[in-house]
């Protein structure tokens, strides 16, 4: 629960931060992402640190990288933003906020806050990664959100789970998806407004939440105050914000924000021929798996010597099994030692200590997940630019 | 209406949050503020219409941070058409071809 003193504290905290990697993050400043037109304004907006800002209406704003090597949960000040439609509730009153359960239910109902809060609780540690995050790095290029990699973060989420607030309702025989809308909507009245579907065997997992608590505090507005969906191992166009409604419907939901946006190639790696179009696609779904290096940005220059590689790794859901890293430019590989495990859809750390003589390196980090999925040597394409999960590589220089 | 009151907004302070009080246990609505748009158009011929029309929905930064394509006509042609048939933009008809050459010649 937000209060004053945490405010503060936050405030203050965001302060202490402001030097973010050794390069001054303070409002006014400005990163290049390290890709073509990847100029980009450090922006302050109350509740958060100075974040890379992409779009201002409606909002859109990245984690400055270097956050990621301060440890596996990303704090609420630093964690990104995204919204589609210019519409935001800035004026919600959290008093008068009621949550709709209706359409193929029993006893369709409207929860307060105080309601839900009331309710048994439940927390996860999930990543929420945008479906755009890293599309920046596509080659051909393609329209949309020009992100680097910060369009990802790691947090405790606390709610209820939504299979119970499902079960208060009673969903109905026939019932086949769940659709979720929240307060924010468009500018225009034709535009679509923003509807999510899970079919309803997901939304009945018992793991999908709908979490008002983020890493022991209240949601920040642009993170979805004061209740959003949890969907894990999901890409975070389904983590509808500012939830409000949610419909049980008997059909599948073709909106516009399924039917047609958020598609992915139907095909085995979900990926198509660089610059050519799909014959069919599906909704985008669970993360693919993806590994960084946090403790070295590209182009460092180090001592020769020992140092500790660090970084952080996840997928969809199965787990981290291995993290694997070369020095050598992917010809020869070792395993690193894998952080403490805060849950399968967490940011799972990474560390090996190398020894660095003199010279040029490649850094590659590659992870393996539980199921056995790991990370591409080439980058896959498709036209929306979603799903990248190439092994990174970092080049340093020793000396 | 939604876009007047944006521009208006101005942060003096990044704790303006504070004035409106802890959510969860006063009665006080949200009144987030957010800063004030900062990105502008490149200039070029044609821009008044583009930003007539572009920023009734979104900030101009939605176009400036689009990649430069290789057919341009073709890419922001296609943008144009997108914000018109599926987002509904009430763009006049003559107006289109102006937009397009706009952020061809310009982006």
């Amino acid at each position: 629960m937000i209060d004053r003193r945490d405010l503060l504290k936050g405030a203050g905290l965001a302060a202490l931060l402001g030097g973010l990697g050794g390069t001054s993050a303070l409002a006014g400043d400005v990163v290049t992402l390290p890709f073509a037109n990847g100029e980009r304004p450090l922006v302050k907006y109350p509740q958060k640190r100075p974040m890379i800002g992409l779009t201002s209406r409606p909002p859109q704003l990245e984690t400055p990288f270097a956050v990621f090597n301060d440890g596996p949960i990303t704090p609420n000040n630093a964690f990104f933003v995204r919204y589609h439609l210019a519409g935001l509730p800035y004026d919600l009153d959290p008093d008068k906020f009621t949550l709709e359960i209706r359409g193929k239910v029993d006893k369709p109902l409207k929860l307060s806050l105080k309601d839900i809060r009331k309710m048994k609780a439940t927390e996860i540690v999930a990543v929420n990664q945008c479906s755009g995050n890293s599309r920046g790095f596509f080659e051909p290029r393609v329209a949309g959100g020009q992100l680097g990699n910060g369009a990802m973060g790691n947090a405790r989420w606390r709610g209820v789970s939504l299979k119970s607030v499902l079960e208060m309702a009673g969903v109905q025989a026939g019932a086949r998806q769940v659709t979720f809308g929240g307060m924010d909507g468009p500018i225009v009245d034709k535009t679509p407004d923003f509807v999510k579907a899970l079919d309803l065997d997901h939304a009945m997992n018992g793991e999908v939440m709908l979490a008002y608590g983020m890493n022991g505090e209240d949601l920040p507005f642009l993170n979805g105050f004061p209740l959003r969906l949890i969907v894990p191992g999901y890409y975070g166009t389904y983590w509808v914000k500012h939830l409000n409604e949610i419909t049980v419907i008997d059909s599948v939901f073709d909106g516009f924000w399924m039917k047609s946006a958020y598609r992915i190639p139907d095909t085995p790696n979900n990926a198509v021929e660089p610059g050519t179009t799909p014959k069919a696609t599906i909704p985008i779904n669970r993360f693919t798996v993806r590994s960084f290096i946090t403790s070295i940005a590209d182009g460092a220059r180090l001592k020769t010597g020992s140092t500790t590689l660090r970084g952080i790794a996840f997928d969809g859901g199965a787990g981290i099994k291995e993290v694997a890293v070369s020095t050598d430019g992917g010809r020869t590989w070792i395993n690193a030692k894998l952080g403490k495990d805060l849950g399968k859809y967490s940011f799972r750390e990474w560390k090996l200590p190398v020894k660095l003589a003199a010279g040029a390196y490649e850094l590659k980090v590659r992870a393996t997940s539980n199921s056995g999925e790991t990370q591409p040597d080439a980058p896959r394409w498709n036209p929306a630019g979603y799903l990248r999960n190439v092994i990174e590589t970092v080049r340093v220089a020793v000396a | 209406m939604q876009q007047t009151s944006i521009v208006a907004i101005v942060v003096a302070c990044s704790l303006c949050w504070l004035a409106s009080g802890p959510a969860s246990v006063t009665a006080a609505p949200v009144n987030y503020q957010i800063p004030q748009e900062t990105a502008v158009f490149r200039p070029g011929p044609n821009v008044e219409v583009a930003q007539g029309n572009c920023t009734a929905c979104h900030s101009v930064d939605y176009i400036n941070t689009q990649p430069a394509m290789k057919n341009k006509k073709d890419f922001w042609q296609a943008e144009v058409t997108k914000m018109i048939k599926v987002y509904g933009a009430p763009i006049d008809e003559a107006e289109i071809g102006k937009i397009v050459d706009y952020l061809a010649a310009t982006y």
